[in-house]
C-alpha cells in the first residue's frame, strides 16, 4: 500500500507525465513531430542564460500569486481576485518607484511595501464583506478585478503620466534589477525571486508555526467548530484575505520594479492571478509545493514560446498545462489505478 | 429622456443576452451540486465553434448560418462540459480545480484549432452575423414599441423567455425537484431513488449547452470573430450573476440584465446630459461598484446550494 504522503508526490508526477504524453499525441494527430516540439521547449529554457533568467523572472510572480491563492484556500476562501490585486500592487510599486526620491535601502522596501499594502487593501474589501455581511467573496473579488483594471488604467493615464499608455521607468533606487545579474546573463533577471522565496518561508511559518496559522486553518476546516472553540472567525477571514492580497500585491511589484520596470495600461487581465489558481492547486496549497508548480508553469510557458521554431503552435502547452491540472484533480482515479496495479502484482 | 431609454434598453438587452444564457447554465450546474468555474471556458468553446462553423458554411447556408452555428456551439459546449462532469462526478475531482483547468483547456484548444484551420491566431469577421430586427406590429406601439421592439436582437428575446422556462422547470417540475434535491442533500435524494450521478451529469451538461449558446450569441452578435481575447471575463461575470441572483434562474437573469444595463451606460453614458461631465473612469467602474454595493446593501448573505462543491460518494455518511 502507498501511504497518503507518498500519493501526494506520485500523483502530480504521474499527471505531468500523462499531460506531456497527451500533448505529444495531439502533436502527432496534427502532423507535428513531438520530439522536435519538446526539444524546442527544452531549448527555449536551457539553451542560454538569457532564456533561463527569463524563466526565473516568469516563475517569481507565479510563486507569489500561487501563495496568495493557496493561503486563502487554506482558510476556506477562494481569492479569485489575485488578478486585480496584482494590478494595484504593480501600479502602487511603480508610483512609489517613480515619484519618491530616497536611498535604495529605503526606496526599494518602501515600493515593495506600497505594493503589498495596495494588494492587501484590494483583498480587504471582499474579506470584510464576507466576514461582516456574508457576501460571497468570489463575486466581490471578480468585481474588484474589473475595478482594479479600470482604475489602474486611469491612474497611469491621468496621474502617473500625462495621457501616456506607459509610465517612466522606476528609479534605480527602487529597482529590483541588479547590474551584476544583468552583466552575468544579459537579461533583466532581477532579485525578485529572493522576495518570492522569502514569502514562501513567511507563509510556511505563519501556517505551521504560529497560533494565527492554526486558527486560520481551523476556520478553513470548520467555521462552526472554530467559532465554538472561541476563535474569532470573522477576524480570521479578514486577516487571511489581507495576507493573501499582500502576496498578490508583491507579485505586481515583481513586474513593476523588476521584469518590466514600469507600468502600462491594459485592455485585459495579465492572467497572473488566474494562472495563480492553477499554480496553487497543482502545488497542493502548500508553500513549497507552490514553488515547484510555479517552476513547472514558468518553464512550460517560457519554453513554449520557442516551440514555433519547430513549427508547433505554442497553445499546445496551454492544453498540456490544463490536462496536467485535470489529472491532478482526478487524483482519485490515478490512485485507484495504482492500487489495482499493485494488487495485480501480488497475485 | 425617452430617447435615452430608446437607446439604453436595446443596448442593455444586447449586452445581457450572452450573460443570461451562460448564467442560466451556471444555475443548473450549481443547483445540481457541481460548481462550474469553467463557464468561461465553455463560452470560449461556444464562440470558437460557432465562428468556425459560420465561416466555413456561411456560403452554403445563407442567413440560416448563424442560427445553425449557435446549435453547433450548443452541442460543442455539451461535449466539452462532459470533461467537467466525468472529472468532478465520476472521478470526484475538486470542482474548482477542474473548472480552472476547463478554462485553460478551452482557450488553448480554441486558439490551437483556429491556427490549424485558418493558419492564424485570429479569425476573419463572419459574413453572416445575427442582425437586429424590428418586431412587426409591436414596433408600432407608441413609446413601448421603440423601447422594446425596435432594433432588437431576437437572441435577447430568446434569452428572457428561456429564463422563465428555466425557472418553471427548476421549481415546478419533478425533474427540477430532482436537480435541487441532489444539490442540497444528495444522500437523501439517493435514498429516495433519485439517481444522483445521472442527475448531476444532466445538470452539468445543461450548463455546457447554455454556456455554449452564450458564447455563440456573444460571437454572433457582439464580437463577430474569434481570437484569444474574444471571451475575456464574460464567463466570470456570468458566475457573478449566478451568485448575485441567488442561484435562481430569474434572479440570475435580473443580475445579467443589470450588468448589461451598467455596461450600456458606460457606452451611451457620454450622450446623456446628466452624465456627460462625469469622468469616463467612473462610468467604467460603476457596474462593478454598484454590484458590490447592492450585494452589501440589500441582497446580503448568499448561500450556495448545500452540497455544491462536494463530490457524492455512494454509501458514505
Amino acid at each position: 500500500m502507498f501511504s497518503s504522503t507518498k500519493f501526494n508526490f506520485i500523483i502530480p508526477i504521474i499527471s505531468v507525465i500523462l499531460g506531456l504524453v497527451a500533448g505529444a499525441i495531439i502533436m502527432l494527430i496534427f502532423g507535428y513531430n513531438p520530439i522536435l516540439g519538446y526539444q524546442a521547449l527544452w531549448n527555449g529554457v536551457f539553451d542560454s542564460p538569457f532564456f533561463m533568467s527569463e524563466t526565473v523572472n516568469r516563475i517569481t510572480p507565479y510563486i507569489l500569486t500561487g501563495l496568495a491563492i493557496a493561503f486563502a484556500f487554506r482558510t476556506g476562501l477562494f481569492n479569485i481576485g489575485a488578478e486585480g490585486q496584482v494590478l494595484v500592487g504593480w501600479v502602487a510599486a511603480v508610483w512609489v518607484g517613480t515619484a519618491v526620491d530616497a536611498p535604495a535601502f529605503i526606496h526599494l522596501p518602501l515600493a515593495l511595501l506600497a505594493a503589498a499594502a495596495a494588494g492587501a487593501f484590494w483583498a480587504f474589501v471582499p474579506g470584510i464583506l464576507k466576514a461582516k455581511l456574508g457576501v460571497h467573496e468570489v463575486i466581490v473579488s471578480i468585481m474588484m478585478n474589473y475595478i482594479a483594471l479600470h482604475i489602474t488604467n486611469y491612474l497611469i493615464r491621468s496621474v502617473l503620466t500625462d495621457n501616456q499608455e506607459t509610465t517612466e521607468p522606476v528609479k534605480q533606487t527602487a529597482s529590483l534589477t541588479n547590474d551584476f545579474l544583468i552583466g552575468l546573463t544579459g537579461s533583466r533577471l532581477h532579485l525578485g525571486f529572493i522576495v518570492a522565496l522569502l514569502m514562501v518561508l513567511v507563509m510556511w511559518v505563519i501556517l505551521e508555526r504560529t497560533k494565527l496559522g492554526f486558527e486560520l486553518k481551523a476556520v478553513g476546516y470548520n467555521q462552526h467548530a472554530s467559532n465554538y472553540a472561541g476563535m474569532k472567525v470573522e477576524r480570521n477571514i479578514v486577516i487571511s484575505m489581507l495576507i493573501s492580497g499582500l502576496f498578490a500585491g508583491l507579485a505586481g511589484a515583481m513586474q513593476g520594479l523588476g521584469t518590466f520596470g514600469n507600468a502600462f495600461t491594459n485592455t485585459a487581465f495579465s492572467n497572473l492571478g488566474f494562472d495563480g489558481i492553477a499554480v496553487a492547486l497543482l502545488g497542493g496549497n502548500n508553500p513549497f509545493g507552490v514553488v515547484l508548480s510555479a517552476s513547472l508553469f514558468g518553464f512550460l510557458k517560457v519554453g513554449s514560446l520557442n516551440m514555433s521554431t519547430a513549427g508547433v503552435p505554442n497553445e499546445i502547452i496551454e492544453i498540456v498545462i490544463a490536462l496536467i491540472i485535470l489529472f491532478v484533480a482526478s487524483g482519485f482515479i490515478i490512485r485507484w489505478a495504482l492500487l489495482q496495479l499493485k494488487k495485480g502484482e501480488k497475485k | 429622456m425617452l430617447d435615452i431609454l430608446y437607446s439604453i434598453i436595446p443596448q442593455t438587452l444586447f449586452f445581457a443576452a450572452p450573460l443570461i444564457f451562460t448564467a442560466l447554465g451556471g444555475v443548473y450546474s450549481e443547483r445540481s451540486g457541481v460548481i462550474n468555474i469553467g463557464l468561461e471556458g465553455l463560452m470560449v468553446i461556444g464562440a470558437f465553434s460557432s465562428v468556425t462553423f459560420n465561416l466555413l458554411y456561411a456560403d452554403a447556408l445563407g442567413t440560416a448560418a448563424p442560427w445553425i452555428s449557435i446549435l453547433v456551439a450548443m452541442v460543442a459546449g455539451m461535449l466539452f462540459s462532459l470533461i467537467h462532469a466525468v472529472a468532478t462526478i465520476t472521478f470526484r475531482a475538486d470542482q474548482t480545480v477542474t473548472g480552472v483547468a476547463i478554462n485553460m483547456l478551452a482557450l488553448g484548444f480554441g486558439v490551437f484549432m483556429i491556427k490549424q484551420i485558418f493558419g492564424k491566431g485570429q479569425t476573419d469577421f463572419i459574413s453572416q452575423p445575427i442582425y437586429t430586427t424590428d418586431v412587426p406590429f409591436l414596433v408600432d406601439i407608441p413609446v413601448i414599441g421603440n423601447m422594446f421592439f425596435n432594433n432588437m436582437y431576437i437572441t435577447s428575446y430568446i434569452a428572457i423567455v428561456l429564463s422563465f422556462l428555466a425557472w418553471y422547470v427548476l421549481y415546478k417540475t419533478p425533474f427540477g425537484l430532482r436537480i435541487r434535491a441532489v444539490g442540497e442533500h444528495p444522500m437523501a435524494a439517493d435514498t429516495n431513488g433519485i439517481k444522483v450521478y445521472t442527475t448531476r451529469y444532466i445538470g452539468v451538461i445543461i450548463s455546457g449547452a447554455l454556456a455554449g449558446i452564450g458564447g455563440a450569441v456573444f460571437a454572433m452578435t457582439i464580437s463577430q470573430n474569434f481570437s484569444i481575447s474574444t471571451i475575456a471575463g464574460q464567463g466570470f461575470m456570468a458566475i457573478a450573476a449566478v451568485i448575485f441572483g441567488k442561484w435562481n434562474p430569474l434572479g440570475a437573469m435580473g443580475a445579467a440584465l443589470f450588468f448589461g444595463f451598467a455596461q450600456s451606460l458606460s457606452v451611451v453614458g457620454s450622450s446623456i446630459p446628466l452624465l456627460e461631465n462625469v469622468p469616463q473612469v467612473y462610468l467604467l467602474i460603476a457596474p462593478y461598484v454598484l454590484t458590490i454595493l447592492a450585494l452589501a446593501g440589500f441582497i446580503g448573505r448568499s448561500v450556495a446550494p448545500k452540497a455544491s462543491g462536494v463530490p457524492y460518494v455512494k454509501g458514505s455518511r
